[in-house]
């Protein structure tokens, strides 16, 4: 069994990469694949010499026999564009032709809704089965392979080729797959309802996926730093919520609770990144005008989580240092969210009045975002404007989704309300 | 594979068009045109009347109901669509791309396209 799980593992998002492309058909070689580990756990051991090979070839005698089994004129979908199809080698040890980012980027392609696309990734690319993609997304086993099934549709019928995207495409398409595993990696780190806070489990297969567009884009900064990104948020996992499931803020975090291989693993991978102006060269992504060095969005995210983590402690932090990248954040994104952030950075470098200034009028962009009145509060009370303040923790109470952050902004509000009263 | 181009868009601004403006729309289809003539792209495709001009049947059963005006009644119609052949949805993407209209695409099953 345990050679098995290894080889599914390891083996199965290139495996099923290379049957899609060899049967240009990704709902038969995803069964096909399927059927064969099914086979391998009835047949090892003894393993064979070659795990991957002897799968590669179980699948496609599979497929040949599904294929066998439903008359050619009963096959509803077109076949899948793919540029080369490549003849059926005899695969070695590791010469096995790595073909994920295709995979990647077809699951990941913009004519597909973002459901569909997060839903696609974690099947194929991540390997997960139907009914572990629907748990983490709070859906029904039916309804995710559903969804799961119209999303395969579409590629075919609609004629999504099988391609890595070339040239000036290649940039935006890559933010669009960054743009996905960040998704389910947030999905993880934040259930947006329920009571589990911390769903580890989605976090870490974002974690894998995006470990594996690193090996796969290895001279991309941006996809580093978003690998580099999500290990600098979970690796303060174990110290996010106190023994009682509270939230606890990063400020009063206990720092011995975080993963500092993690981190320093994160760190590893910004460094290069992180120490600009950088000649531009064959390491950095995209198209760069000379001499100048223009750090994407997630580079400046991890850079602004690398601050955090890098500080001794809380009172250690280079506020000032955060506050312009959060500066250089909004400028690149336009983002409301952004600025509410960079409000909380320049309130702790320069004073609550001036992070309260960056709030005004941010309700127009994010009227159900609970996090907004739940700043504006803070603030206020740090100014002594206490009535003020437990008006928008009201205001914050009615939009929080999650028990935890709930039961903590009804702390602050207590607080607030003592005060006020003493 | 085939993939028909819809035109879609508010159509209100065509109608309040003027003489010159019409003339700079048809010269900008014009040039979109003389791109898929080069590219060899085009297979077919026209303008279509002002919605106001359709006529929709609704069928039920034996019974047919005529009634005036375009299928949906939505601020957004299709006022037009070009036929293309393309290797795949990303080169009909490329070649909705200079199209001077928001673009609904739709790709014609293989059966058929043959």
């Amino acid at each position: 069994m345990k050679a098995v799980e290894q080889a599914y593992r390891g083996q199965w998002a290139r495996l099923l990469a290379l049957l899609t492309a060899e049967l240009r058909d990704l709902d038969l070689a995803e069964e096909s694949l399927q059927d064969a580990f099914a086979a391998a756990v009835a047949a090892w051991p003894p393993v064979p010499d070659n795990p991957p090979a002897w799968l590669l070839t179980t699948a496609r005698r599979r497929a040949v026999d599904r294929l066998r089994r439903t008359a050619v004129a009963a096959r509803k979908l077109p076949l899948l564009v793919v540029d080369e199809p490549r003849p059926p080698e005899e695969p070695g040890p590791r010469k096995l032709p790595d073909e994920r980012l295709r995979l990647v980027f077809t699951c990941c392609h913009p004519a597909l809704s973002m459901e569909a696309r997060v839903a696609l990734t974690l099947r194929c690319v991540g390997g997960l089965t139907t009914r572990q993609t629907a748990r983490l997304f709070l859906v029904s086993e039916a309804t995710m392979a559903a969804r799961l099934t119209r999303a395969k549709k579409k590629i075919s019928q609609a004629g999504i080729p099988y391609r890595v995207p070339e040239g000036r495409e290649l940039a935006g398409r890559r933010d669009g797959v960054l743009a996905v595993l960040y998704l389910i990696f947030t999905e993880g780190y934040a259930a947006a309802e329920g009571e589990r806070l911390i769903r580890d489990e989605s976090a870490g297969e974002a974690i894998a996926l995006a470990r594996m567009m690193a090996e796969l884009m290895p001279a991309d900064s941006e996809v580093r730093a978003l690998l580099a990104l999500m290990l600098l948020h979970h690796a303060r996992r174990h110290a996010r919520l106190d023994a009682g499931g509270r939230l606890v803020r990063l400020a009063e975090q206990d720092r011995s609770l975080w993963r500092h291989d993690e981190i320093a693993e994160a760190l590893d991978l910004l460094a290069p990144a992180l120490l600009p102006p950088v000649p531009p060269g064959p390491h950095l992504p995209g198209p760069q005008p000379p001499g100048q060095y223009l750090p994407g969005p997630y580079l400046l995210q991890a850079a602004i989580a690398a601050e955090h983590v890098s500080a001794a402690g809380a009172h250690d932090t280079d506020w000032e240092a955060i506050a312009g990248l959060y500066e250089l954040l909004e400028r690149l994104t336009g983002s409301a969210v952004v600025r509410l952030n960079r409000a909380v950075a320049v309130a702790e470098a320069f004073g609550p009045a001036r992070g309260l200034e960056l709030l005004a009028g941010l309700e127009a962009e994010l009227p159900r975002h609970h996090l907004l009145p739940a700043t504006r509060a803070d603030l206020l009370s740090r100014l002594g404007r206490l009535e003020e303040a437990v008006e928008e923790y009201g205001r914050a109470l009615e939009l929080v989704a999650t028990a935890p952050e709930r039961e903590f902004l009804l702390s602050r509000r207590g607080t607030a309300i003592q005060a006020l009263s003493g | 594979m085939r993939y028909v181009l819809l035109c879609v868009g508010n159509e209100h601004p065509w109608t309040q068009a003027g003489p010159e403006e019409r003339q700079a729309v048809y010269a900008r289809w014009g040039a979109y045109n003389g791109f898929l003539a080069e590219r060899g792209a085009g297979v077919g495709g026209h303008e279509l009347a002002h919605s106001s001009t359709a006529t929709t049947i609704r069928k039920n059963g034996d019974q047919f109901l005529i009634t005036d005006g375009p299928y949906a009644e939505t601020v957004e119609q299709i006022s037009g669509y070009v036929l293309v052949e393309a290797g795949d949805l990303e080169e009909a993407i490329e070649l909705a791309g200079p199209m001077p209209s928001d673009v609904e695409i739709r790709p014609v099953p293989a059966r058929e396209a043959s």
